[in-house]
């Protein structure tokens, strides 16, 4: 077992460890959201007239949607006119080096623990840090660049590499997909952009580590990773935010695009701000995730989805091409006033696709967890195979597990097999771990542990640590 | 014949029904609740959760009118394949019940069998206080556009009274049969069906659906309750006609320690939903819903079921299977709720599908909602075709493709109809289930046991 019950109070009884607010000037625009805050935005990025018009549809889009209803999660609406659409930490407009970087941003990514100084001389990590809306420091370029990998700022890649960013923007997820989406299109401020070419093996673990700083500032990041054919990228997404009393809006997109024979695995550890003990604050995270694999590509996602007063999140595969693979792993804790809505779509297109879905929620205190997912198996899907699974684990008699699996099969030569249960920790598993001199907490974490291994195996190293302490955490207090 | 549209035809039913039909007061004024409530629902679409897959636009595109009594002798050749032989039960044609045709003498003194417009056009007597203490207590008009419909058009069906502490050794036969008009214009029934059981007491009940074959709506709905420590088994049986829609909603509410088992076997109609809802509403309830869809041709088969475990200590189990074939649309949604303090709840669901042909399609949804942590639910679901092992195992003893493959799709439903404890339905489900098997050369093979 990975942490001790010392290590696990000991976290717990600090308050939200990330939650302080870092006072440096925030270069906003006003609340609220018309074209021409869109304009500003643009402008303020220096981007080139196609990706205003592309925003500009987008807002128009999301001007004729309503919220979906459909989601199992409840919250006062959103007021999208009382949100700052953004927000650029001011800096000097020039970094000659990571000393010039403004001593307080710098304090916060100490705090943070993402230590950009020491990054070149630690191995294997290359951090993109996104601090609000704007990426402040990138490292490892050079090491990247010689393999001809590009790893930026979206910014950064709309200014050094249009073409590629326009061939793919909205390429899988499009800009009218959903309401969040479109929102998003319309207004997002930054995010990531990684291109790995042909037949490169990203040689580290691509990182980012997002942060919500500035206080009423939604986020709106757009992830963008194109796998060229042949290629391997493993990409790690961590998160934390500050303590706030408002909600906090965050809508995000990632697309993902594995060409032929490519390989993307995306692992997100999730520790948003999840509201206080009676459900006061926290974040609300709604994320259009999802990727398309083309013959013979693998898509893979991760993720620990601890934050967060609401998650509403999907990452799915459209697995195109003939062979193609795809990935869903997943652990999501929701404890006191949390709700997760979280699953994931595979969309079997191509002949001999295959997907694998592991789902395990645990609910804790008044937290409401549910699996929603899709498998949608095409009529030209041919031998198609599909594995489902998704588990729930009970604690505490207040908190709800809800399960809304979709099978649609069109199609004879495929395979869908969808298994899902619902449990409690047993009394009897309890007495074994107490009697052979575990406490009562120990043994709980223990067996929480257990019942994800499916998942952490899935993570990288370095995340796998991470999230099993998140889960001890999370469920303090939850427990006898 | 003048050109009617669907909500004037459906106007018009409910003022005949209005007119014609006696009721007490109290049923009166729950007809015309139900008729507003359905005017303003109005055909479920598919922007609803629940139609999501069920495109009902055939039916709501027809003007169907309230079927008439049907000639004697075409009724007579439509029912006559339905008959199960049972001995003791009811029969209906075109929604009406005819006395002629059904026989109940051999039930146990205080059984009650009747046909529910007699009830209802009789004088304030006990069993006519009963059925209208129950009615439209489980089936609730609000959500429901059909079950509204059916309320609102409330008129006969069948009510079976079983006191407390007797025990009806002898199953009880509900058959429905429409019997279209030689003009071959589409016409309806709303048939209501009312069962209560008292403590202790067990029945078997029957339900059996058909039809000629001309374009109808069997539109019905059960209700069911269940005292305590009551034993109640029940059997759907539709095997309406290539051109017949059927709905039907059945809602059971089971007291403490009651066991109720349901079986619910589809092998026909153009369209057909199945609705069922029980209420787990005491300590020690033990509830099965099983189900055998047969799906061919272009026809739509939909199953629903929700399971609401309100109380601590039950258990419900669930297997669907269906067997898809031709250009066959079905549809499986089975909830499973377990309320906040429904502890040591044990709920079993499982749903398997088997696609025999590339144009077949699926889509199923099991759904679990659990508020409560001390439980044990699982639901499983599987879509897939005949193992190639299996097949290829028979094949090398000598079976040919056609063989072998018959006697998998036969061992796939034969796990349903081994649950079914009435021996002659069992027989003749297995009959007619081998003479429909695609392959089985009319059920001129047969697999023994």
């Amino acid at each position: 077992m990975a942490t001790s019950t010392d290590n696990i109070e000991q976290l717990a009884n600090q308050d939200y460890k990330y939650g302080f607010v870092t006072d440096i000037d925030a270069e906003a625009v006003p609340p609220g959201l018309n074209e021409e805050i869109i304009r500003i935005i643009s402008a303020k990025k220096g981007e080139p007239e196609w990706l205003l018009e592309w925003r500009l549809k987008a807002f128009r889009v999301w001007q004729t949607m309503t919220e979906p209803q459909w989601h199992n999660v409840h919250f006062p609406p959103v007021d999208f006119q009382d949100i700052i659409y953004y927000s650029a930490p001011k800096q000097k407009p020039k970094l000659e080096s990571l000393d010039d970087l403004d001593p307080e941003i710098k304090a916060t990514f100490d705090k943070l623990g993402v230590p950009i100084e020491e990054q070149k001389m630690m191995a294997g990590v290359a951090v993109d840090a996104v601090f609000d809306s704007v990426s402040v420091a990138t490292t490892f370029k050079d090491k990247l660049a010689d393999l001809g990998i590009v790893f930026c700022s979206f910014s950064e890649a709309v200014r050094d590499h249009p073409d590629l960013v326009r061939k793919y923007l909205g390429s899988v997820v499009p800009a009218s997909d959903n309401f969040y989406a479109a929102l998003n299109s319309a207004v997002f401020s930054d995010g990531s952009f990684a291109y790995i070419p042909k037949g490169v093996k990203c040689p580290m673990e691509l990182s980012t580590y997002f942060r919500i700083n500035a206080a009423q500032t939604g986020q709106f990041e757009r992830t963008l990773l194109v796998a060229d054919e042949g290629a391997t990228v493993s990409y790690l997404e961590g998160c934390t935010a500050p303590m706030r009393d408002e909600n906090q809006l965050h809508a995000a997109v990632v697309e993902l695009v594995a060409l032929d024979d490519a390989t993307i695995k995306y692992s997100t550890v999730q520790n948003w701000y999840p509201g206080d003990k009676d459900g006061k604050g926290g974040i609300y995270n709604f994320v259009t995730k999802r990727g398309k694999a083309s013959t013979n590509a693998k898509i893979t996602w991760t993720q620990v989805e601890t934050g967060s007063a609401i998650t509403w999140k999907y990452p799915s595969c459209i697995l195109q091409g003939d062979n193609a693979v795809g990935e869903f792993y997943s652990v999501a804790v929701t404890n006191n006033h949390q709700q997760a809505d979280t699953g994931t779509k595979m969309l079997h297109l191509g002949k001999n696709t295959r997907s694998t879905i592991v789902s395990k929620g645990i609910s804790a205190g008044k937290g409401q967890n549910t699996y929603r997912g899709l498998v949608r198996i095409g009529k030209n899907a041919k031998g198609a195979r599909n594995f489902s699974q998704c588990d729930s684990l009970l604690i505490g008699d207040k908190c709800g597990a809800h399960t809304f699996p979709y099978l649609e099969v069109r199609n004879t030569s495929s395979q869908v097999e969808h298994e899902a249960s619902t449990s409690k920790i047993g009394e009897d598993q309890i007495f074994y771990c107490r009697q052979r001199g575990l406490s009562t907490e120990d043994a709980v974490n223990m067996i929480v542990n257990g019942f994800c291994k499916e998942v952490f195996r899935e993570l990288p190293m370095e995340f796998a640590v991470e999230a099993q302490k998140l889960l001890g955490v999370s469920l303090e207090g939850s427990v006898g | 014949m003048t050109t009617l549209a669907p909500t004037e035809a459906y106007a018009d039913a409910f003022e005949a029904v209005r007119r014609t039909a006696a009721a007490p007061d109290g049923i009166v004024d729950l007809r015309r609740r139900a008729f507003e409530r359905f005017t303003a629902l109005g055909m479920p679409t598919t922007r609803l959760e629940a139609w999501r897959f069920t495109n009902v636009a055939p039916i709501a595109n027809t003007a169907f009118t309230l079927a008439v009594p049907a000639e004697r002798e075409a009724a007579k050749a439509d029912t006559a394949p339905h008959a199960l032989g049972l001995g003791a039960g009811l029969t209906f044609i075109n929604g009406r019940y005819v006395a002629p045709a059904s026989d109940v003498s051999a039930l146990p003194a205080g059984v009650e069998v009747l046909s529910l417009a007699d009830v209802l056009a009789s004088d304030g007597n006990e069993t006519r206080a009963a059925v209208e203490a129950h009615l439209a207590t489980g089936a609730g008009i609000e959500n429901e556009a059909f079950t509204a419909l059916n309320t609102a058009l409330l008129h006969d069906g069948a009510v079976v009274r079983v006191p407390a502490n007797t025990v009806v050794e002898q199953p009880i036969q509900l058959l429905f049969v429409t019997s279209p008009p030689p003009g071959g214009e589409p016409v309806m029934t709303h048939p209501r069906v009312l069962l209560v059981v008292g403590e202790n007491a067990q029945v078997r009940v029957v339900e059996s659906y058909g039809g000629g074959d001309s374009p109808y709506l069997t539109n019905t709905v059960t209700e069911v309750v269940a005292g305590p420590s009551a034993v109640v088994d029940h059997y759907k049986l539709v095997r309406e006609s290539p051109s017949g829609y059927h709905i039907g909603a059945m809602h059971v509410r089971l007291d403490r320690a009651a066991n109720f088992s349901s079986h619910a076997v589809t092998l026909g109609g153009a369209i057909v939903r199945n609705d069922a809802q029980a209420l787990l509403d005491g300590e020690g309830v033990e509830c099965t819903l099983n189900g055998l869809y047969l799906a061919n041709g272009r026809r739509l088969v939909d199953n629903h079921t929700t399971i609401h475990h309100a109380q601590p200590h039950c258990s419900s189990h669930e297997l669907y299977k269906g067997i898809l074939d031709g250009e066959a649309h079905a549809v499986f949604n089975g909830k499973i709720i377990v309320a906040i303090d429904a502890q040591k709840t044990d709920a079993k669901q499982t749903n398997k599908a088997l696609l025999l042909s590339e144009d077949a399609q699926i889509n199923t949804k099991p759904e679990l909602e659990i508020f409560a942590d001390d439980v044990k639910c699982t639901h499983g679901a599987t879509v897939g075709q005949l193992d190639e092992d299996a097949l290829f195992y028979l094949r090398a003893r000598g079976l040919g493709l056609e063989q072998a493959r018959s006697v998998l799709i036969h061992a796939f439903a034969g796990d349903l109809l081994n649950h079914i404890a009435i021996e002659p339905i069992r027989d003749q489900l297995d009959v007619l289930l081998l003479a429909q098997l695609p392959g089985s050369g009319g059920g001129s093979f047969h697999v023994a046991g």
